[in-house]
């Protein structure tokens, strides 16, 4: 006795392939809605800002004339923000990963802080903000310096890092580990020469994208109170500086028309740099993966 | 559960073949002896065409005794189980293998009567008749206690033949012009004679089946 | 009805003839395991273990699964450890000293006692970092030193005519096979005592397996081996010794030869032939 039966397959077998095909275009649309915003925004963006994309407006300083406006100080103050952000967050994100995978003990304490690490990533950036004011700013009197606002952006990239190594470092399979502890190698050893040289792909991917978020980040500069018109690059790590999305924020909220364009060309500026960052996380994984 | 249900099934069907090799021997060889007794010519003839049968059962159970160990690994107990089918089934093909020699001498003593008295080489013939069932008994049960008292029984045998023999040479010189038939009686007391070392042989294997360890049972 | 032939000798004589009485002689002992327990949290995983493994031989642990034997393997080397819930009590002696002993590093026991794994788990580094690791984990640095080790490793391993124009390449290039040698090189280059092999050939195909085979056999000249096998006919081709095991109990432990002609004990013949459950 067989308890399918092949005529009520038959029959039900239009309607299960009409189906099929109804849920596959609910999925398409979904798709093509997100592509065509972002195209549209793009289209604006780029018609906008790509007449006053030129040499002159990465040379010169802010100024009032919107022709003369440049973002030099912007592009050089977010290079030196990421030149503070990038070594702090990637050793401090790194090494929290490491004991948290490789050292730490199961126990109920290990494990909220794993949790709460989780959670930390989707508090609000002006959150992080307000920390790096009063931490940094205030309390460590750092003022409103590279450093105060590297620090800041470090803690608030901190936890997505942490969990882009943990993940990376946790894809390491265990089979690989028992190999280098069966021949004697330390717990140290292991970690430097076989579980991080695995994970690095994954640990530079993560740790990239989260550069850019902190590029593109606004939020905690404004509360910290970053300057948007400067004459003059940073010098030192103390030095005042402005940063990308800053000076594109002031542009776009000036009433002049003209400033409008200008923030366009700010807005292109920033996202071919966060491109360039993301082909490197591209590159970087699909070149040095390692396939078990 | 039963686990190597197959292999535990053919291992029953050879254990049968075996079965079936041993009654067909025993069978011939009783009715060599009768047929020595009766002077049957037919009935010898009749034994010596139906050991080819014999012989294709040996060469069966040969065959798949190595195809399963070939295809089913057989270990420890189970391999010894193989093993001593094989051997005790080419003792009992040679058991067949006596009673086409008895028949043998039965057609060459031809019409000639028997001047010979008969009663030891009968007890002898007995004798060997019953170690031989006995010895089926005893593999189907796997009983090493009947196993050794069958391997006693060789003694009697023994002791029967060197008997029988003595008188057969004393008679041959008694009366040097029978001396064909004495010969042709003499071999016939050497095979079954034979026979029962063959039945103590199987009864050995049985110990080795079981005890995994070689014993000698006629010392 | 099996007759009891302690008290009929004079009866029947026995002739035994597997056993050889020179091969009993100055056999020295590798591991002295003396009343071994462990547990994994609340089970008790091995119980009571008594095995005495013996140099230059290949001693084979079978047992269904979950029976204990790698958990007993990986206790040789203390991989066991790597599970935080693991207790033990007992002692194990390796050369006399006691390896559960707090005191005994197990960095050096490990450097003593290699160890190849189930899966073939080579780095995914080239062939000859893969054989270097272990000499440059204990402080080789001498690129002479380290070639010397790498063609002997692979060599020892029987490898080295497959692979010695291409050492820099990916180990992971390499089939199955080759790359369980290559574990096995890797293993030799820490120039070992002892090697474990936890199921080294259960993720191979036959002719691999073969070729691992007949490697342990030549292997066992130079090494004292310990490996645990699914494969009761591998255990049977290939050790001196058989250890059978089961649930976290040696019900038997002897010769090979009389662990697979006449066990002792009727769940090893069971076992063996294949008639659990």
């Amino acid at each position: 006795m067989r308890y399918i039966d092949d005529t009520v397959v038959k029959k039900r077998m239009t309607k299960r392939i009409t189906f099929n095909k109804v849920w596959k275009s609910l999925f398409f649309l979904a798709t093509t809605f997100a592509l065509v915003m972002l195209a549209i925004l793009l289209y604006r963006i780029v018609t906008q800002g790509v007449g006053y994309l030129n040499i002159d407006f990465l040379t010169n300083f802010a100024s009032r004339f919107a022709d003369k406006a440049g973002i030099k100080a912007a592009l050089i103050g977010s290079l030196w923000l990421m030149g503070v952000v990038a070594p702090v967050s990637i050793v401090l994100g790194v090494g929290t990963a490491i004991y948290l995978e490789e050292y730490a003990k199961k126990n109920r304490l290990n494990d909220f802080i794993r949790m709460n690490i989780s959670n930390l990533a989707g508090v609000p950036s002006i959150v992080f903000g307000l920390l790096g004011l009063t931490i940094f700013v205030r309390m460590m009197e750092l003022g409103k310096s590279i450093l105060a606002a590297g620090l800041t952006m470090s803690l608030l990239i901190l936890p997505v890092i942490i969990v882009a190594a943990q993940e990376a470092i946790r894809a390491v399979p265990n089979e690989q580990r028992e190999a280098s502890y069966g021949m004697g190698a330390t717990k140290w050893q292991t970690i430097l020469r076989v579980v991080l040289p695995a994970a690095i792909p994954g640990i530079l991917t993560g740790s990239i994208l989260a550069l850019s978020r902190a590029i593109g980040e606004t939020a905690p500069l404004v509360v910290i109170g970053i300057p948007v018109i400067l004459q003059f690059l940073p010098n030192d790590l103390l030095s005042q500086f402005t940063a990308l999305p800053m000076q594109i924020y002031d542009w776009a909220k000036r009433p002049q028309e003209a400033f409008q364009y200008v923030a366009a060309a700010g807005i292109l500026v920033l996202m071919i740099v966060l491109l360039m960052m993301n082909s490197i996380a591209i590159f970087i994984r699909n070149k040095f993966q390692k396939r078990y | 559960m039963v686990v190597r249900e197959r292999f535990e099934q053919e291992l029953k069907e050879v254990q049968e073949q075996f079965v079936e090799i041993a009654t067909n021997s025993i069978n011939a060889l009783k009715m060599s002896f009768e047929a020595l007794l009766e002077q049957d010519l037919e009935k010898s003839l009749k034994i010596i065409e139906d050991d080819l049968y014999i012989n294709r059962l040996e060469e069966e159970i040969n065959d798949r005794v190595i195809l399963m160990i070939a295809k089913q690994q057989p270990v420890a107990t189970d391999l010894r189980r193989l093993m001593v089918l094989v051997k005790a089934a080419s003792d009992m093909e040679r058991v067949g293998d006596y009673a086409v020699n008895i028949a043998k001498e039965t057609i060459r003593l031809g019409k000639e009567p028997l001047i010979f008295p008969t009663t030891n080489l009968q007890s002898m013939c007995n004798k060997t008749v019953e170690m031989l069932e006995s010895i089926i008994t005893a593999f189907r049960e796997e009983d090493t206690v009947r196993a050794k008292e069958i391997a006693e029984l060789d003694d009697y045998v023994d002791d029967l033949y060197g008997a029988t023999v003595t008188l057969l040479l004393r008679a041959g010189a008694e009366s040097p012009s029978h001396i064909s038939q004495f010969t042709h009686l003499t071999f016939v007391c050497r095979h079954l004679e034979r026979s029962a070392d063959h039945a103590t042989n199987i009864a050995e294997h049985l110990f080795y089946l079981i005890k995994g360890k070689h014993y000698e049972l006629n010392n | 009805m099996v007759l009891d032939f302690k008290e009929e000798k004079s009866v029947v004589k026995s002739i035994n003839i597997n056993v050889k009485p020179s091969a009993e002689v100055a056999k020295k002992v590798v591991y002295d395991t003396r009343n071994l327990n462990l547990w994994y949290g609340d089970h008790h995983g091995l119980k009571d273990v008594n095995l005495s493994i013996y140099e230059n031989e290949v001693t084979a642990i079978i047992g269904p699964s979950g029976c204990g034997k790698s958990t007993y393997l990986k206790t040789l080397n203390r991989m066991v450890e790597l599970v935080p819930i693991v207790r033990t009590s007992g002692e194990i002696l390796y050369r006399e000293r006691n390896i559960l002993d707090k005191n005994y590093t197990v960095e050096e026991l490990r450097t003593r006692v290699g160890m190849v794994f189930q899966k073939p788990n080579p780095f995914p580094k080239s062939i000859y970092d893969n054989i270097a690791y272990g000499p440059r984990i204990h402080g080789i640095k001498n690129k002479k030193i380290l070639d010397e080790i790498v063609e002997k490793s692979l060599r020892g391993a029987a490898i080295w005519d497959e692979v010695k124009d291409r050492l820099n390449q990916n180990a992971y290039g390499l089939s199955g096979g080759q790359q369980q040698r290559i574990c096995i090189a890797r293993c030799l280059a820490i120039e070992p005592d002892v090697i474990l092999m936890d199921e080294p050939t259960s993720a191979l195909d036959p002719i691999s397996t073969l070729k691992v085979e007949e490697l342990v056999q030549e292997l066992k000249k130079d090494y004292s081996i310990v490996i645990v096998t699914h494969n009761m006919q591998q255990a049977a081709r290939i050790s001196d010794r058989t250890a059978f095991f089961l649930s976290g109990e040696v019900v038997e432990y002897d010769k090979t030869d009389v662990i697979f002609q006449t066990p002792a004990d009727q769940r090893t013949e069971d076992y063996i032939s294949g008639r659990f459950g």
